[in-house]
């Protein structure tokens, strides 16, 4: 159902935009995460992977941050209806950012021990995963705050390709290491690296459904139910 | 074999059952239907039709002037006490229309109870408040009617506060006693229906909750209609709301879906601070 207008008590509105650009705001900054960490990967920065840990950091204090500021709404504007589904997905929206952060972290950890990998062929399969990935968690944010539940679904729709890119760079990653075993410990850390995108797009699925939830108060579910 | 499902049984915290804070779907115990009333020549309701269930708590809500109190008073036919009033429809309590003019008003002010915005004691010592309308209706001896009082202000959650004192002026008692003496007093003739239109707005926040918990226990006994402008109230209270605007009934649900997932923009609009 759409919130066409504004409410009576304009302090409620600017308690909502605040809370929905901090959220925005979250989601950019993990956007940025993963993305710099899959390009100190590829180009072996191991400083600005370095960065990349510090800074998740600061999305640690934003989830802080978004968890009072929900908890202040509900105890001081009493939402209801869509406001108050819309102010719970922030909540759980906020949490899942902050895993997405953490992915981050944990591929650029990764970075320092993967120096001479250049040979590792499924390095090439990986940033067009991370980009997909990313570009999930994106077009989701700006699905939240736009208050968009079709735009949700279609992010939904594609975690199947993320999904094929991991099925895929663990097949090519075990041939490898079958065939050359001197290469197992830097592949099992690319095979780590592909598994945190995939659970990326998960988790961009799951804040999905949340909006969908929160702009419609319908489960995906129930929608493609409906659907012919 | 390995087959472990068939020798455990399945612990309590694994059984999961969805349905565990159903709405009960009780009977209909008022059925109003094509409901129009006039105030002379203006419509204050406009064909509404409601099934209101037995054994719980409807709430009305809706911005002034939507309606919620007239609806009420209809149900009681109070409005009769004026002469430029009329309600046309039906509505119907036990298959009997109790808008016909044929229905009698004491049976019908017996089965419906009110209570409203400010107590209204009489100014008379507790137990007469209760026991004035018991010997209007019943003819009790003395002791039938001592039970009858105290069973009454036992089901008000009063009787522990005023039982050493009653004989004392109800006027003494905090307007949140003179409120649930006044729900004493309704439900001492044994209604059916107890119609409470913003019973608590008057009260202070202790005071409301022992009225809402009071409420929460009598819909075991009662059907009840509630009229408010409090919507956490309306959230707290009632299995079922029913949203009026204007006069015309736009939503009617089950509360938590309304204050969930309401289905009329008009109702989101409302409950959520956005009317214009």
């Amino acid at each position: 159902m759409q919130q066409p207008r504004e409410h009576t008590l304009k302090a409620f509105d600017e308690d909502l935009d605040r809370l929905r650009a901090q959220i925005a705001q979250m989601g950019g900054l993990a956007e940025h995460a993963i993305g710099e960490a899959m390009r100190c990967l590829i180009q072996r920065d191991v400083d600005g992977a370095m960065a990349v840990v510090q800074n998740d950091g600061k999305l640690d204090e934003l989830e802080v941050e978004a968890e009072r500021r929900v908890v202040q709404l509900i105890a001081l504007r009493a939402p209801m209806a869509g406001d108050l589904r819309e102010a719970v997905a922030a909540l759980k929206i906020s949490g899942v950012v902050e895993r997405i952060g953490d992915y981050a972290k944990n591929i650029a950890r990764r970075v320092p021990l993967l120096e001479d990998s250049s040979q590792l062929e499924p390095l090439s399969l990986l940033p067009e995963m991370a980009r997909i990935a990313t570009q999930m968690v994106h077009d989701v944010l700006d699905a939240f705050v736009r208050r968009d539940p079709e735009a949700a679904v279609r992010v939904v729709e594609r975690d199947q390709a993320v999904d094929d890119f991991y099925d895929s760079i663990f097949r090519t990653l075990l041939t490898f290491m079958m065939e050359r075993p001197q290469t197992i410990g830097q592949s099992a850390h690319l095979l780590f690296v592909a598994k945190n995108l995939e659970r990326v797009g998960d988790h961009a699925t799951n804040i999905a459904e949340m909006v969908y939830y929160a702009a419609t108060g319908e489960h995906v579910a129930e929608h493609k139910k409906k659907a012919p | 074999m390995n087959d472990h499902s068939a020798t455990l049984e399945q612990p309590a915290y694994l059984r999961f059952e969805p349905n565990r804070d159903a709405v009960p779907d009780t009977a209909t115990q008022l059925s109003i239907r094509h409901l129009n009333f006039f105030y002379g020549r203006a419509q204050a309701l406009h064909e509404v039709n409601l099934e209101i269930k037995a054994n719980a708590v409807t709430a009305i809500i809706g911005p002034s002037g939507c309606g919620k109190s007239t609806l009420l008073r209809s149900v009681n036919r109070i409005y009769e006490l004026y002469p430029d009033q009329r309600a046309e429809g039906e509505i119907l309590v036990d298959g009997r229309n109790v808008l016909d003019k044929r229905y009698p008003l004491s049976d019908l002010r017996r089965k419906v109870g009110m209570v409203f915005q400010k107590p209204t004691p009489f100014a008379s010592s507790i137990r007469n408040n209760v026991a004035f309308a018991l010997s209007y209706y019943e003819k009790l001896s003395k002791a039938e009617v001592a039970d009858r009082v105290e069973d009454a202000l036992r089901q008000a959650a009063l009787w522990d506060e005023v039982k050493d004192k009653l004989n004392q002026s109800a006027l003494g008692l905090s307007g949140g006693q003179q409120q649930r003496l006044c729900i004493a007093r309704t439900i001492a003739v044994r209604p059916e229906i107890l119609l409470l239109d913003e019973a608590t707005s008057a009260l202070d926040p202790i005071s409301t909750a022992k009225i809402e918990e009071l409420i929460h226990e009598l819909r075991e006994r009662f059907t009840i209609m509630i009229v408010t402008h409090n919507m956490q109230q309306a959230a707290r209270v009632s299995q079922r709301t029913a949203f009026f605007h204007l006069g015309e009934l736009i939503e009617f649900g089950k509360t938590r879906d309304i204050f969930t997932n309401p289905r009329v923009q008009r109702t989101q609009d409302y409950i959520t601070g956005r009317f214009g």
